[in-house]
């Protein structure tokens, strides 16, 4: 192996790991493809806000729903699938220093997938699948989307056997010792329920398409809603076990984070892979074809097995940075570790933003809406587009910009373009993002629908009259989605310049600050030779119970109380609406 | 060699399964204790709170339920706007709806305090069942009879807007459910009081 390896690897001149450069070109092209789909998605986005913005009201019906079918297709499966390929090659190869399996079969795969993205957008753009993100039947699309869909996901599938094949490649040739690292963990958690979720798309994309070219006579749309979403949700939940897995990522590259309890974490993702997929029936809450006991069995007792899950992560991940600054000496008081932190330091920023709006907002509201009753006052208003944008763009698609910022020195070997933009980047989408999920949150607690063009009403037959608060919400949304659509370009911009003009790293000097290289790269988050003995003196019984982390343990707590105030605010809501049973 | 201490992004020797930190374990126990309360909630709303979307489901031919609900429209029929029929039935009995691109049909006339089965259906697609302003959401599934036993506790003129995407002209479908009040006195009717020429999609 050694002998081979001089031509098709070489070594991380930061990390000194081995990169194998045939699992290098695959990682670039899958993060280059996501990128291209998020500009697409983000152009539809700019486009949708101004709909939705009632004052404005820039589209014309027609395409408002063909561009939310665009946005949702290029967001929630494009851009974030291609991403965790990248993810996945990176997990398997870089972090473990192994060979990837098969590449050549690797890039038939992404070809595939390549296939199936080009079919799809070509019939969305053409206007051949107007049938939105979820093209629940009856309502049809042309056969060739669903072909599309289901090249895209045998294609995402097969890289996922591969990532599998890769890990197995790196115990057999002993490329590292012992377990793997909690990153890679998080990355075969994600690679798990990527394989349940394809099932799922499978079972639901074959017959659909049998549908629609006639071979079959129909679909019962109910089955259909129900194997929908174990694809539609489960998918989003391959976003958070890939997102947690950056965040630990993150941390330990941007402020030396440390695992604190391998146990704890690790049982964590397990939570995930074990209940995450029934979860996905808190779509169904208002449905006609399940019952009660149905609903409760699965979105009480295994819903909330998952939201334990990233409670624990919500606790390890920020104490496990805590802790990993007061290894370094970053000891004072309660917070003194935050105030020292690399806030300047694009990894940094969306690392915390990611874990603050995924936790505080996208948490909090999506166990809210996935209450049984409470989904009556929610189900298809605008708190679900509200929920999702706080999670899965707020924080995974945030994740997955602070990871690139890393991976453009270190895989593509060339600086941050337009550093100074970079540095703000991360707070310019997170801050627009913010707004933006607020406006569609409260608009949607007066009845707001989602995927709605016009709620003026203007050609309906009877009128209606929303609260004139609407009308502030809506304008929050759309200023909001403004900042967030020029954050999501600047990242754009920032990630298109690096990658194809920008300056190559060359070497990378410890110590001086370095424009266009993370400072967790110049200077990294390097621990003591006596870090262990620090270890133990933090965790020193006299430390009490709040021990090594009390920040966090504060933290933590304002969470919960946010949590439980939220929580009942909505059952009382409740309370207000006619006697239903 | 690794120390104890490490990142997320080394490889762990031996055997990491030790025990938690005593800040840890109150954490996963306060959590764990949280998603009970979460799971209480539940069925408990079942037995004490006014609002759960059980109801009684069960499949039906589209068709078979579209002629159900002209039949209803037909006896109890009161009055009639823009040629949808306003149907008033007695308290207690069953009351239909179905949705169809792009519309509601009939107009529903029901009494403040009084409980009725209301069935939900659909003759083609999706369609969703918003009742505005009162914040209520149903999915409408074709070919499946979703019924509800509702007891409107104030009198006013309602509307039920589409939620779930219909087609291209979801967004013009809007349906009007009527309550008057126990005396009978009919409301306020603002039905007419934003309409434009009808463009029909």
């Amino acid at each position: 192996m050694s002998a081979l390896s001089v031509s098709v690897s070489r070594t991380c001149p930061a990390t000194g790991r081995t990169i194998h450069l045939s699992a290098e070109r695959l990682i670039k092209v899958n993060a280059v493809v996501a990128v291209v789909s998020l500009l697409v998605g983000t152009i539809a986005a700019l486009l949708l806000v101004l709909t939705r913005w009632q004052a404005v009201h820039l589209l014309p019906a027609v395409w408002y729903y063909r561009l939310l079918g665009v946005h949702g297709m290029n967001m929630l499966i494009f851009f974030i699938i291609y991403f965790e390929m990248a993810v996945l090659w990176f997990a398997s190869t870089v972090l473990l220093n192994a060979r990837p399996a098969a590449p050549r079969f690797g890039w038939f795969n992404f070809g595939l997938m390549l296939l199936g993205t080009l079919i799809v957008e070509w019939a969305q753009w053409s206007g051949r699948a107007d049938v939105l993100f979820t093209s629940y039947p009856p309502l049809k699309a042309h056969p060739l989307f669903y072909l599309g869909v289901i090249f895209f996901a045998v294609g995402a599938l097969l890289v996922t056997c591969q990532f599998f094949a890769t890990l197995v490649i790196a115990k057999r040739e002993k490329t590292y010792v012992g377990s793997v690292p909690l990153v890679v963990y998080g990355a075969v958690t994600a690679a798990i329920i990527a394989v349940i979720t394809l099932v799922h798309g499978a079972m639901v994309y074959v017959p659909t398409f049998l549908w629609s070219v006639g071979l079959i006579p129909e679909v019962d749309p109910q089955l259909y809603r129900l194997l929908w979403w174990a694809l539609g949700h489960s998918s989003q939940q391959i976003n958070v076990a890939a997102m947690v897995a950056i965040w630990y990522m993150l941390g330990a590259l941007t402020v030396g984070s440390v695992v604190l309890n391998e146990k704890v974490s690790r049982s964590a993702f397990v939570l995930y892979i074990m209940f995450i997929s029934m979860a996905s029936a808190h779509h169904l809450l208002v449905d006609p074809g399940f019952s009660s006991a149905w609903k409760i069995v699965n979105t009480s007792y295994f819903m909330y097995m998952a939201v334990l899950a990233s409670m624990v992560h919500g606790f390890t991940v920020p104490a496990g940075m805590e802790l990993g600054m007061r290894l370094r000496g970053y000891n004072d008081g309660l917070f003194g570790w935050l105030r020292h932190a690399p806030w300047g330091d694009p990894g940094f920023s969306s690392l915390v933003l990611s874990v603050v709006v995924f936790g505080f907002v996208g948490g909090i509201t999506g166990v809210t809406l996935g209450t049984e009753q409470i989904n009556i006052i929610a189900h298809n208003t605008l708190r679900i587009p509200g929920h999702f944008h706080s999670t899965v763009v707020s924080g995974t698609a945030l994740a997955f910009m602070g990871a690139t910022y890393y991976l453009l020195p270190l895989i593509f070997r060339k600086k941050v373009a337009f550093w100074k933009l970079a540095k703000i980047q991360p707070y310019l989408f997170a801050g627009g993002l913010l707004l933006l999920v607020m406006g569609m949150t409260f608009a949607g607690s007066f009845g707001v629908p989602r995927r709605h063009w016009d709620i003026s009403f203007s050609q309906a037959p009877y009128d209606v009259q929303f609260n004139p608060a609407v009308d502030l919400f809506l304008a929050m949304m759309g200023i909001g989605g403004i900042i967030a659509v020029t954050g999501a370009l600047s990242f754009i911009a920032i990630a298109v310049v690096s990658v194809f003009f920008g300056k190559p790293v060359g070497d990378m000097p410890r110590g001086p600050d370095i424009v266009g290289i993370p400072p967790g790269l110049t200077n990294p988050p390097v621990h003591v030779a006596n870090v262990d003995e620090l270890n133990e003196a933090l965790h020193a019984p006299s430390r009490g119970i709040f021990g090594a982390t009390p920040g966090t343990l504060v933290l933590v707590g304002v969470f919960l109380v946010a949590f439980i105030l939220y929580y009942f605010a909505n059952w009382k809501l409740l309370t207000f609406l006619w006697k239903i049973g | 060699m690794l120390t104890k201490v490490h990142t997320g992004l080394d490889p762990v020797p031996g055997i990491w399964w030790r025990p938690a930190h005593k800040a840890e374990k109150v954490w996963v126990a306060i959590a764990f204790a949280w998603c009970m309360v979460l799971f209480a909630m539940m069925p408990l709303w079942h037995f004490r709170g006014g609002q759960n979307p059980s109801g009684v489901r069960r499949r039906v031919d589209p068709k078979t339920y579209y002629a159900r609900t002209l039949a209803f429209a037909k006896q109890y029929k009161v009055a009639e706007d823009r040629g949808v029929p306003i149907v008033q039935a007695p308290p207690g009995s069953d009351v239909y709806l179905v949705g169809l691109t792009f519309q509601w049909y009939p107009i529903l006339q029901l009494e403040r305090g009084k409980e009725y089965m209301l069935h939900l259906s659909s003759l083609d697609v999706n369609h969703g069942f918003s009742l505005f302003p009162v914040n209520v959401n149903f999915q409408i599934v074709p070919g499946y009879d979703y019924a509800l036993r509702v007891t409107p506790t104030a009198s006013g003129d309602f509307r039920i807007i589409c939620n779930e995407f219909c087609g291209i002209g979801h967004h013009t479908m809007v349906g009007r459910v009527i309550v008057v009040d126990e005396t009978g006195k009919p409301v306020a009717d603002n039905s007419h009081a934003a309409v434009k020429s009808g463009d029909q999609p």
